[in-house]
């Protein structure tokens, strides 16, 4: 088994095992707060598919990256709520 | 629920729902009957956008006086039917296409519009994420864009207000020809009169409806609030709307109160499969990325399908379905289903109680595809 990845999650860091999926990630870490609808509304992953969006966070300042389709990598910074 | 009412409606799309608000507030009692939700059809799938086109006399008379209805009722709008006074900017892609832009501008500000020529700079200034190269383009000033389903369902609870039962999930099986609706279990409601609001469905119960289905994509984009000000549409949308055969995409573009972007649009006539298509959808963004490059950095969240309820002459049908006065046609509005609805609510309400109309309602009467009257179209 090769090393854990480093990520940092809203700016805490968080370490978890190779190919797992960002969405996953933020389950793991407690995150329930994926990002916000035009309401303000909390949004959480719903299809785990790429199909619904509800997942989007910002990975890498990449804004409306959808969680459930992004493997993280070291040194990975992950924004949510937003 | 009683048996018997003045008016029943087929169709809680935008027609249907206008349909509803317009007879319930003239005081008759109304029945909505809808197989699927409110605004299930064409309605939740289209643009949304409420705009006067002049490809005809009559095409203006109706998209005109119907706007000016969804003026008067805009203030009343709920926050949820998300309308916004935007204005429309017809573009101009060569010197060609400003000659139109000068036709459309006089006969427009002759009849009382709003409307202003933009030459390449002002046109720059007012969409700055346009191509640089683009020759320029007419503002019209009272165009707007709303969320459909969500107007559709404000005038439904308007209708309700005064009285009008509204059922969703109700589809019905035959329209009867003494101003009844019949249901698969055997049940049959009698009015005084049917309103067969179907779209793209009203061939099903009507004779009368020559209505062809025209397949159209749209893509709606993440939000990017302040990247998009007007609804733009390439004039060479005309040239693609008059298309009779083969499919084709033309750019037309919409800002939603969300932040988010409306992306179209396409035309096919000879299909029925509702799925997205890759090779017409791909042919449809990068006419989008010719007219605006910088949409290249903006991500589609959803894509989906809809059908436009078309007829030949471009003209809805409203009006009576045959001779007895029982069966009412209101439908087959391509893409102006919106923009027309209220207009062709108040022409219907108008026909079917004897009052006077505020426009000849005779070019949208459903006779003229009827069987030897084809030379007075």
């Amino acid at each position: 088994m090769s090393d854990n990845v480093q990520i940092t999650i809203n700016g805490k860091t968080a370490s978890v095992t190779p190919l797992t999926v960002v969405a996953t990630a933020l389950a793991c870490e407690g995150v329930t707060r994926f990002r916000r609808s035009v309401t303000g509304e909390p949004r959480t992953p719903l299809c785990g598919m790429g199909v619904c969006f509800e997942c989007r966070v910002t990975i890498n300042g990449q804004p409306n990256s959808r969680s459930c389709q992004v493997l993280c990598e070291d040194g990975m910074e992950i924004v949510t709520d937003e | 629920m009683r048996q018997s009412y003045d008016v029943i409606i087929v169709g809680a799309g935008i027609i249907g729902a206008s349909c509803a608000a317009e007879c319930a507030a003239s005081g008759l009692s109304v029945l909505v009957l809808d197989k699927g939700p409110i605004g299930g059809g064409v309605t939740g799938t289209c643009m949304g956008h409420i705009v006067i086109l002049d490809d005809s006399e009559a095409q203006f008379a109706l998209t005109r006086y119907s706007q000016r209805l969804w003026n008067e009722l805009a203030t009343k709008l709920p926050e949820q039917a998300e309308y916004v006074r935007c204005g429309t900017i017809w573009v101009a892609a060569d010197q060609e296409e400003m000659q139109e832009v000068h036709r459309k501008y006089k006969s427009y500000t002759e009849n009382g519009l709003e409307a202003e020529i933009l030459d390449n700079k002002a046109l720059l200034k007012a969409e700055p994420h346009l191509a640089a190269d683009l020759a320029g383009g007419l503002l019209v000033k009272q165009d707007s864009v709303i969320y459909p389903p969500a107007a559709a369902y404000y005038l439904l609870k308007q209708s309700h207000k005064n009285g009008a039962v509204v059922r969703s999930a109700s589809e019905v099986k035959a329209i009867l020809p003494e101003g009844a609706v019949g249901f698969s279990c055997g049940t049959i409601i009698t009015g005084s009169v049917v309103i067969n609001a179907c779209g793209c469905q009203a061939p099903e119960f009507s004779k009368m409806a020559p209505i062809k289905k025209r397949k159209g994509h749209l893509a709606i984009t993440e939000r990017r609030d302040g990247f998009l000000n007007h609804q733009i549409i390439e004039l060479g949308y005309l040239k693609s709307a008059h298309a009779a055969a083969g499919d084709s995409v033309a750019f037309n573009i919409q800002p939603r109160k969300t932040g988010q972007m409306l992306v179209g649009s396409s035309r096919q006539n000879d299909s029925d499969d509702p799925s997205v298509q890759h090779h017409i959808l791909s042919k449809m963004i990068k006419r989008a990325f010719k007219y605006m490059p910088d949409l290249r950095d903006v991500q589609v969240t959803r894509t989906w399908t809809g059908f436009r309820p078309a007829t030949d002459d471009k003209l809805p049908l409203i009006g009576p379905d045959g001779d007895s006065g029982k069966i009412w046609i209101a439908a087959g509005h391509e893409g102006l289903g919106i923009t027309c609805a209220l207009g062709t609510a108040k022409l219907l309400c108008d026909m079917i109680m004897n009052r006077p109309s505020e426009i000849d309602t005779k070019p949208y009467c459903p006779s003229r595809f009827a069987k030897g009257n084809t030379e007075d179209v």
